[in-house]
């Protein structure tokens, strides 16, 4: 380490003890750096992820007004995606590499996306409890030291309010409706209780990362804080609901004034963590097509883009260098030179840039 | 494919939330024209009207100071105390002021 990198460290642990935000363009250690970029980008995939268990009910909504409110959840979830990618961009990452780590299955989402969604309750279960154990875990982190994440983080906290309170009120109209409707709620509650409780984490004997990042501000609260938590304001809304959750050792515990609970099956969470859950290999073939499939439409902007800038150059363009090419289409055949199919396009600029569109397809 | 792909530019959004206030930056997203970035901001940035105006910037176009060089940028701004009103002591009994 040099002096002044000595100087800068100096800097950013006082910044980070002020409780003070650290912004894009601060110096900050490699570490610090890698650890907010695996976390804010498996925090992205899982909101992209997300969108697949409950688009899986779209087109079968009971009703119109359920359908509304669940394109409206969905299209969220993709722009939760969207903040947080575009806050780990400012950490240096690049977007095409995030989505590339992500359907190559180099950087993970949250392993509750890998559990199906076998009935409509299970729309409003996912909201009720799997997105208020994304509220408990989302909640703190609005405070994180990292600005860009912070502020991702305050806008999605705003919107995930209105996810669960549809969930809740999806569940109790369907609690309020037949017995084999409330039965269909009981069933989705107990398949999700567990892989909702996992979502916190491991414990915290078993959560390396945890202490550096509460150290540098990262997280603000342990996987087992937050669980506790979780379990505490669940309680209630579940009595409130006349569902059971499927946990026998579950009590209220008087001394500690919090609930006492049963550990989720540990195994089964590192089992779907690694990739072999009951719907990972479907979530990522599902969202590397997608991305496959959409490769034409990127293509087809990028070329209309520079379409119309040709179009432009075409009627204002004066200036000549000494080349004879108006200077607009200097730029334009750079740019071109990126993209083969943009060439392609341009039949009258493909023999120009032939060469070096070569050169740079690997 | 995707090694060929080339990223569309980046786009830093700002938006106005209602007359009367400035534009404020909410963030950044990639498009493939002018055109697009505003459309793409509006579905991201404003679901639930959040803005009346949107800009959209392309990144590589904004100029920004460096963090490195706060202390001395800001420096000249640092020692003139008399810029403020609080410098100035006026009795407690003069009212409007």
């Amino acid at each position: 380490m040099t002096v002044s990198e000595a100087d800068q460290l100096v800097d950013f642990e006082a910044t980070i003890a002020r409780h003070d935000r650290i912004e894009p363009r601060d110096w900050m250690p490699e570490k610090y750096r890698a650890t907010l970029v695996r976390q804010v980008a498996q925090h992205a995939h899982s909101e992209i992820i997300g969108m697949q268990p409950e688009g899986n009910w779209i087109t079968r909504a009971p009703s119109l007004r359920r359908k509304a409110i669940l394109l409206a959840k969905v299209q969220d979830e993709a722009g939760h995606g969207l903040y947080l990618y575009s806050a780990c961009e400012t950490l240096g990452a690049s977007r095409q590499d995030l989505t590339l780590k992500l359907i190559e299955g180099r950087q993970k989402y949250s392993s509750i996306f890998n559990y199906p969604t076998l009935s409509y309750a299970d729309v409003g279960t996912i909201g009720w409890l799997v997105d208020g154990a994304a509220i408990a875990n989302q909640v703190p982190l609005c405070r994180t030291s990292y600005g860009p994440y912070g502020r991702a983080m305050i806008r999605i906290c705003k919107e995930e309010s209105f996810h669960q309170r549809q969930g809740f009120e999806l569940l109790s109209t369907m609690m309020r409706g037949t017995d084999a409707q409330r039965a269909m709620v009981q069933e989705s509650v107990d398949r999700f209780w567990w892989p909702a409780l996992m979502m916190f984490g491991p414990p915290d004997v078993d959560s390396p990362n945890t202490e550096q990042s509460m150290a540098w501000g990262i997280k603000r609260d342990t996987n087992d804080e937050l669980r506790q938590k979780f379990v505490d304001m669940t309680v209630p809304q579940a009595r409130a609901l006349g569902v059971t959750l499927p946990d026998p050792d579950l009590v209220w515990d008087e001394e500690r004034q919090a609930h006492d609970f049963a550990q989720p099956d540990w195994d089964e969470f590192a089992t779907v963590v690694k990739g072999s859950g009951p719907c990972n290999a479907q979530r990522i073939a599902h969202r590397r097509r997608a991305h496959e499939d959409g490769a034409w439409v990127r293509e087809a902007a990028t070329a209309f883009a520079h379409g119309g800038l040709e179009a432009r150059s075409a009627r204002t363009s004066t200036s000549v260098d000494e080349s004879g090419a108006p200077a607009a289409q200097r730029g334009l055949e750079a740019r071109s030179a990126r993209t083969s199919t943009s060439v392609v396009a341009r039949g009258g600029l493909e023999a120009q840039t032939s060469t070096s569109v070569e050169a740079s397809t690997p | 494919m995707s090694g060929v792909e080339q990223e569309w530019p980046l786009y830093e959004i700002f938006v106005r939330g209602k007359r009367g206030l400035n534009h404020v930056h909410v963030g950044s997203l990639h498009a493939a024209d002018d055109e697009m970035a505003l459309r793409h901001a509006r579905d991201v940035y404003t679901r639930r009207n959040e803005g009346v105006s949107i800009w959209a910037v392309r990144a590589d176009a904004v100029v920004a100071s460096s963090p490195d060089e706060k202390d001395p940028l800001f420096a000249p701004a640092g020692d003139k105390v008399y810029r403020h009103p609080t410098f100035y002591a006026i009795p407690d009994d003069v009212p409007y002021m």
